[in-house]
């Protein structure tokens, strides 16, 4: 009698709080879906406890999406209605969702944000992120290119300062191909399939790269050409290989003096740490890019990164906002730049030792002063990346003269732009 | 009689709801898809479509013309057969002739060979086209390595816009020749040995009966594997995607290859789907052609 008493007794305080614990979870845990790329999404999961501990109410679900395919699986999304409440968005993509209507104008939760404000931010950055003044995302962790170079071969060339401006670098170039005569080694790596060089020199040339509204191409412009012309320089005068095939590794070239100067971004930074060991390991660094005329160093550069952007069908906005205000917090900045070393947005994270004391970081906060937003309209990436790189690569083999390439250039970039020009218009007209 | 008509008519019904599964899915699955694309192919719709439906324009056959105009298509198209006829001949050349040398006598461990030539048909194609990009490096690659010690000077073989094609038809040759070998040595086997035989009593050679008895009896096999692998070779995408991505100079651009790129990579779906079409017409004309051939030669 007195265990079966004890029995009852037990189960039924048991089944209390089992009931208790269920009904509470029903009553206030929200799932947010969060999709991030490549192996942003492995280590933000990392940093997803400590938001959930905070609160309570709100369980996180990372859903990780290969960079190579992420856009077309954002799309997918969007066109099925299987978006989720938030991503993380390359800051170039950033226009095309926004003309989808497919994410959300976030002035408001800004407005309201002790966390998130205009000021703590980069402004060429934040400007990316901006479409018609109306702010779409909020900066997650940025990128640029600057100059990685090799210190040693700078010095031999006669070059103490990495080079200021665009007479200097050529010069430079010119000094450090002159010291492997007869040797199949060059200065500089401009590799065509890259288009961010050959846009962030016009950018420096004051090129607009687009006109009347962004529905024209404008690279025979002057001052585009005068950029191309000296990119394409570099390619004549063999200061830099022509075919990409040659460099099957940026790094093993790097190391091998293959070339001296690479453009590229703070991905790189660990990679060349890796292979740049023993003696060669002071023997890199990293500057911003020089300036045309060097008066105004440095020279300005693309404002990259990615963005965290809120879904317009998500039904839990004030909850996806709180992570997004979570991640952009300087501690929560700190804690990601140390698990992926990608270079924190908010500019109070980079006073952080961890952040301050790295040599090859430094350059990078200094041109992220230095940075603007290419043309913030959907067709972008296909301009840049079929076609500044098509004709670059002709150009640069001397396959298609400079006036040529630049005159078909902006041939097919109208044919691109014609469903935006018949938008532009019709809507004028109504 | 009556009787008999009906029951023939009850079991036709039974017919169509057997197959009816099958048909329903080749329906939701093939033919609405195509249709749509058929219809889509005469609209702009692109990025601004997926945003908003109302600014989808018909452009009637616009995309076509405007693709007959496209200098990227025609070279898409010219790269691709370039590929197709460089690479069909080769590939039934190679597996008859591992068809013919596994199908003779004197050979041992037949299986062990049949099998080492299917393997690369089985393996995976990025797998594949990852290693053969090792293989083609022009300064630490095998291929080159084997040609500096007959004396040739190495060849950047997926750098050199020349180049870059064959060393994709190489590959692909390589790794499908399996497959028609197969089917080859299936041919081969339904010949009748007493033809062999009473050629030998006429003092036939080796040639002549290969060409006599050999080819003519093959015929129907090889008409076959021609289309298959026309057809397969036409979709050329995944080793240039992978190995070149369009490059050199977009010398190993394929049709497929600049329809994905248009259609997923641009979004510009109409577009793409004219592409499809033309490519569809291509393929369906070649068949045509082969057959009406096949015709005339086997009267």
């Amino acid at each position: 009698m007195k265990i079966s008493k004890l029995i009852a007794i037990i189960v039924f305080s048991f089944s209390l709080v089992f009931f208790y614990t269920c009904s509470k979870n029903k009553e206030k845990v929200t799932l947010i879906t969060f999709w991030a790329m490549g192996s942003e999404a492995e280590y933000v999961t990392k940093l997803v406890p400590e938001f959930e501990k905070i609160n309570p109410g709100i369980k996180v679900k990372v859903q990780a999406v290969p960079w190579t395919a992420a856009q077309e699986k954002l799309i997918t999304a969007f066109a099925s209605d299987n978006t989720p409440d938030a991503c993380q968005l390359g800051n170039t993509w950033v226009p095309q969702f926004a003309y989808l209507d497919a994410i959300i104008n976030l002035d408001e939760f800004i407005a309201e944000s002790k966390i998130i404000k205009k000021e703590k931010y980069f402004p060429g950055i934040w400007d990316t992120n901006v479409i018609d003044s109306v702010v779409y995302g909020i900066p997650w962790y940025v990128d640029t290119r600057l100059i990685f170079y090799r210190t040693d071969i700078f010095e031999r060339a006669g070059y103490k300062q990495p080079p200021k401006s665009w007479d200097e670098l050529y010069d430079l170039c010119k000094k450090t191909k002159a010291l492997y005569p007869g040797e199949e080694k060059y200065a500089i790596y401009l590799p065509t399939n890259e288009w961010a060089p050959f846009i962030i020199f016009g950018l420096q040339n004051g090129a607009s790269l687009l006109k009347d509204k962004n529905t024209r191409g404008d690279f025979s412009s002057k001052k585009y050409k005068e950029a191309f012309e000296f990119l394409v320089k570099f390619h004549n005068e063999k200061l830099a290989p022509i075919g990409i095939s040659q460099v099957t590794n940026v790094y093993q070239a790097f190391k091998d003096e293959y070339f001296a100067i690479y453009i590229s971004g703070p991905w790189n930074i660990n990679e060349y740490k890796k292979w740049m060991t023993g003696k060669l390991a002071d023997k890199w660094s990293t500057a911003p890019l020089p300036s045309k005329t060097g008066e105004d160093y440095p020279g300005v550069s693309l404002a990259g990164g990615s963005s965290l952007v809120i879904f317009k069908n998500s039904e839990h906005k004030k909850e996806v906002w709180k992570f997004i205000e979570f991640l952009s917090e300087p501690s929560t900045q700190i804690k990601f730049y140390n698990l992926l070393y990608n270079l924190p947005a908010v500019k109070e994270a980079w006073e952080d030792s961890s952040i301050a004391n790295n040599v090859y970081t430094k350059a990078f906060y200094e041109q992220f002063h230095h940075v603007v937003a290419t043309p913030k309209i959907p067709e972008w990436e296909q301009i840049a990346f079929s076609k500044v790189q098509q004709y670059a690569e002709l150009a640069a083999r001397d396959a298609m003269s400079i006036d040529e390439a630049l005159s078909n250039l902006d041939k097919d970039v109208d044919l691109i732009l014609e469903k935006r020009r018949w938008l532009i218009e019709s809507k004028s007209k109504y | 009689m009556k009787d008999i008509k009906h029951s023939y008519s009850f079991t036709s019904t039974a017919a169509y709801f057997f197959i009816a599964p099958a048909l329903i899915a080749i329906l939701i699955f093939f033919f609405i898809p195509v249709i749509a694309a058929f219809i889509i192919s005469f609209t702009d719709f692109d990025i601004y479509a997926l945003g908003n439906f109302n600014t989808v324009r018909f452009v009637g056959i616009n995309n076509y013309l405007r693709l007959f105009e496209d200098p990227l298509f025609w070279l898409s198209l010219k790269n691709t057969s370039y590929y197709v006829l460089l690479a069909t001949p080769l590939s039934i050349a190679v597996s008859l002739g591992a068809a013919l040398l596994l199908n003779s006598k004197l050979l041992k461990y037949k299986s062990i060979f049949r099998l080492s030539y299917f393997m690369p048909y089985v393996t995976t194609l990025v797998a594949v086209a990852i290693v053969w990009r090792f293989i083609y490096h022009p300064k630490f690659g095998i291929l080159n390595y084997f040609l500096g010690l007959i004396g040739t000077n190495p060849i950047d073989w997926l750098g050199d816009p020349n180049w870059a094609m064959p060393a994709i038809v190489i590959m692909s040759v390589w790794k499908s020749f399996g497959y028609s070998m197969i089917i080859f040595i299936a041919g081969l086997q339904n010949i009748p040995e007493d033809l062999y035989e009473a050629a030998s009593l006429e003092g036939a050679n080796e040639w002549q009966k290969f060409k006599s008895i050999t080819l003519p009896l093959l015929a129907p096999t090889t008409l076959f594997i021609s289309i298959i692998t026309i057809v397969g070779y036409f979709q050329l995408f995944a080793e240039p995607y992978i190995m070149t991505q369009g490059g050199p100079l977009n010398s190993t651009l394929s049709i497929v290859q600049y329809m994905y790129q248009e259609g997923f990579r641009w979004w510009n779906m109409g577009y793409s789907a004219s592409i499809a079409f033309v490519l569809f017409f291509i393929i369906l004309i070649i068949t045509v052609i082969q057959f009406k051939v096949q015709k005339i030669t086997s009267k």
